[in-house]
């Protein structure tokens, strides 16, 4: 379990705890079945009961699911969010005050294309995984990864929230909803199955070779596996976000585990995503504005979640990935999980100390009326963090590489020698447009020929102005982006014109800000 | 075929720069590594005119680097500093005494006063005493909470404005890491600072010109320019936790060298909630250096050891400091708690 308590908590009392009981914790009568940690142990029963009744009170906390909302859960087939759809399940079929409110439908993203499965081996996995959906009487949608390469570039628009209701509508939005609808919920999911009509599903499409074609000629012009596991998770992101939107779902529930949230926390932060933490890891992720993505599962270690998968018959399927069967130092991502893994063994705070650090973090995040898409990085869609000071790792990783070159004209010793502490006004180095204007100045310069010209990435100049830090690291990483799905090349084609226009127009702007 | 140098395209290359992969002369190498510290020192206003600063000198490579460039560019760019060392003795032998060779030998070649104070006459005990009542399981908490303060106390007899510490790029991303990996967010919010504005009484500000220079640069900068310095780790093991973190790291940056820089940045643009609890600074009671507490850190550390009770220190004892002000006594329970040195 993730606790939340002081790990540094006073050696004096800690002493005093018996290290394991034999009895459970909870009822103090049933013999223990299961050690979450430490001195906790439960018996069968109060394991099932905290495991599920967490679930509920990790939503109810966060109350952000309004009754009869439409709230798609991402199912990847692994044991975290598996368990998750198990507990949904679960939580539908309580008596009426615990009782879940809101429609679940399920969406799987088969990722087969990616790794260069055969169709056989995609449809194999297909077909289990559609046996659990089935089984869940729940709405499921089977997406290939193949359909990224279809999105329309209204995917990286951040869409008006839809239900901008306040906090403080929420207990008014339930008791409402209890004293009114209730009874369309009465029905069991088994004899829901009963009305077919209403139910949508849909097994693996066909996909089309060039298709499969196209998706590997993008994935191989990724050059390393970090990068290649970053642009992945990009595009599974747009496809899950559009088809939250297709089917007319508002909240997408991920099942990131907290031992999977802790690798992810140190991974971003590895990748130079520090200021996204708070949307990468936090309970509510708000960045693509109508639709919410939630990540209840963040309370649960994989132990919890892999003794209650076990004890309670949770199914699970085995997917391979981009990174199964790469050594430990084949990516950051690989790297990252070795190292808290390892870390946990070694340290059992560790999981619950990174959990903490993520609880503290603070959603920056504008709302999304106000930040127009521009200021957006166009692949991750997070706020652009390059428009940095100049004492930043951002500007003088930049002046790293001009210093490293032949040095442009201008640059000279002499003129660099004229330069004071003293005097911060004048201190904008000679000949070095990054330093002085910040990273967005220095992108757009690239295409005209500026200082930063220099950068082999000269085909595809403009592209790196309209991404975040980390995803200018992956595409340096890419021998090309002309394999990126079209939805990204048209909408960056759109924002360039847009920054054009502004700056044409600049001087009659009086505000400057809006779109 | 010899490798042209990417700068000058004239020159031989010698080396292959870690942080940007290009293939530099000898010349252009020091000339960027050089040019990075002054662009840091310029962009962050670190220094003004006239300023006293002392450099954190351990004998080690970064503060010979750090002592060398500062003096090259105080005299290239007219900072008009009056640059000085400062050194700590931790009174460590066979590692500290050593090392402060080196650095009075760093003090003859630059020329600049050097200023040594030590564990010794500050709080009455050596590293190696404390290692002998405390082990060699938590003393780099007792050495790291004791420099700090020599520091200031240092550079306020010398009379610096600020203090400068070698400080490099790997340091500060593992910093970053250890900070998560702690779940201090304080730290965390703080530790990417290039500088600290005095916190209060007794406490200098500090800076790190060496922000963003890779330590392995700074290996190869030493190297080419044959600086003295002393390479021995602390004889006493350093904290395994820090271990981990270092190797991560430098795990990371073997997977894609730009990491080190990235953490930074990250570090850089994390945003902390608001209504999450930042200690409050107060001042120490018994010595009026900033503390959160009613004591101080070191003053906590220097009780525990001064009456032979050396888990005082470690933990929170938050509790016993109003009784160790007024001086009254311990339970014995309380004493038996604190005695035990198999933490
Ligand atoms: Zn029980
Ligand atoms: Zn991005
Ligand atoms: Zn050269
Ligand atoms: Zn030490
Ligand atoms: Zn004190």
């Amino acid at each position: 379990m993730c606790q939340v308590d002081e790990v540094y908590s006073d050696h004096l009392e800690r002493a005093a705890v018996p290290s394991v009981s034999k009895k459970c914790l909870k009822c103090k009568e049933a013999a223990a079945a299961v050690v979450i940690r430490a001195g906790h142990s439960y018996c069968r029963g109060c394991f099932r009961e905290y495991f599920i009744h967490k679930f509920r009170a990790m939503l109810g906390k966060n109350r952000i699911i309004f009754p009869a909302e439409k709230v798609l859960l991402a199912v990847s087939g692994g044991p975290s969010s598996c368990s998750m759809l198990s507990l949904v399940q679960e939580g539908l079929s309580q008596s009426a005050h615990k009782k879940l409110r809101f429609l679940p439908g399920i969406v799987y993203i088969d990722e087969g294309g990616a790794i260069s499965q055969s169709m056989e081996e995609r449809q194999r996995i297909v077909a289990e995984l559609q046996a659990v959906f089935k089984g869940t009487g729940f709405p499921f949608h089977i997406v290939p990864l193949e359909q990224v390469l279809d999105l329309p570039s209204s995917v990286l628009v951040t869409g008006p929230p839809t239900s901008d209701q306040p906090a403080s509508a929420y207990k008014a939005a339930v008791d409402h909803f209890i004293q009114n609808n209730s009874s369309i919920f009465s029905a069991p999911p088994d004899q829901e199955e009963t009305s077919p009509p209403s139910q949508k599903e849909t097994s693996l499409p066909d996909i089309q070779e060039s298709r499969v074609h196209l998706l590997q000629q993008l994935i191989g012009s990724v050059k390393t596996l970090t990068a290649k596991a970053d642009l992945l998770n990009i595009l599974r992101q747009h496809l899950l976000v559009h088809t939250a939107r297709a089917e007319g779902y508002s909240k997408l529930m991920l099942g990131d585990s907290c031992t999977r949230l802790a690798v992810k926390l140190l991974t971003s932060v590895s990748l130079g995503r520090g200021a996204q933490l708070p949307q990468d890891t936090g309970f509510s992720d708000p960045r693509y504005g109508d639709i919410t993505l939630m990540r209840p599962m963040r309370d649960y270690s994989s132990k919890e979640i892999a003794f209650y998968n076990h004890m309670f018959k949770v199914p699970s399927v085995f997917i391979p990935s981009l990174e199964t069967k790469t050594t430990d130092k084949a990516s950051i991502q690989r790297l990252t999980e070795g190292f808290v893994t390892k870390l946990q063994a070694d340290f059992p705070h560790t999981v619950s100390a990174i959990y903490r650090t993520s609880e503290k973090l603070q959603t920056a995040f504008r709302s999304s009326s106000t930040a127009d898409s521009s200021g957006r990085c166009l692949f991750c869609m997070c706020i652009l963090d390059t428009a940095v000071e100049s004492a930043s790792a951002f500007n003088m990783t930049l002046i790293s590489e001009q210093l490293s070159q032949t040095k442009a004209a201008g640059n000279t010793k002499a003129e660099l020698q004229q330069q004071s502490p003293a005097e911060p006004e004048s201190s904008a180095p000679a000949g070095q447009c990054c330093s002085s204007g910040g990273g967005e100045d220095c992108g757009r310069a690239a295409g005209g020929g500026g200082c930063c010209s220099t950068d082999k990435a000269t085909e595809t100049p403009n592209l790196r102005s309209l991404l975040c830090y980390s995803c200018q690291l992956t595409i340096k990483d890419m021998s090309s982006v002309d394999h990126l799905p079209l939805y990204i090349l048209s909408e960056a084609q759109r924002r360039q014109r847009r920054s054009q226009m502004r700056e044409e127009i600049s001087e009659f702007l009086l505000d400057g800000e809006d779109d | 075929m010899p490798v042209l140098c990417s700068s000058c395209s004239h020159k031989r290359a010698v080396l292959k720069r870690p942080k940007t992969a290009h293939s530099l002369c000898k010349e252009c190498f020091f000339w960027a590594f050089e040019e990075e510290v002054h662009q840091t020192i310029v962009a962050a206003k670190l220094f003004k005119q006239g300023e006293r600063v002392g450099i954190a000198a351990s004998g080690g490579k970064d503060s010979t680097v750090l002592a060398h460039v500062m003096k090259l560019l105080n005299e290239r760019y007219n900072y008009g500093l009056e640059l000085m060392l400062l050194s700590v003795d931790e009174g460590i032998t066979g590692y500290r005494d050593d090392s402060l060779e080196t650095v009075k030998r760093n003090q003859e070649q630059y020329e600049l006063p050097l200023k040594i104070v030590s564990y010794e006459e500050l709080y009455g005990w050596t590293m190696d005493a404390i290692v002998k009542q405390v082990g060699l399981k938590n003393n780099c908490t007792f050495c790291g909470v004791f420099r700090r303060q020599a520091l200031d106390r240092g550079a306020i007899m010398l009379k610096v404005d600020k203090i400068c510490t070698g400080h490099n790029a790997d340091d500060v991303a593992e910093t970053v890491f250890m900070n998560i990996l702690r779940g201090d967010i304080a730290r965390l919010r703080r530790c990417t600072d290039i500088s600290t504005t005095s916190e209060g009484e007794g406490v200098v500000p500090r800076c790190k010109p060496l922000k963003y220079a890779y330590e392995k640069e700074i290996v190869l900068y030493a190297y080419f320019k044959k600086l003295d310095y002393f390479s021995t780790e602390c004889i006493y093991s350093p904290n395994a936790y820090r271990g981990h973190a270092r190797t991560f790291l430098k795990d990371l940056e073997s997977v894609r060298p730009s990491s080190i820089m990235d953490v930074i940045h990250s570090g850089e643009n994390l945003s902390v909630r608001e209504g999450v609890k930042m200690p409050v600074q107060g001042t120490c009671d018994r010595c009026g250096y900033i503390s959160s507490q009613a004591l101080c850190k070191s003053c906590v550390l220097l009780e525990g050891l001064n009456r032979g009770l050396p888990r005082l220190g470690i933990g929170k004892h938050h509790r016993l400091h109003n009784k160790i002000l007024s001086q009254q006594p311990l339970t014995e329970k309380e004493e038996k708690k604190l005695k035990s040195v198999d933490f």
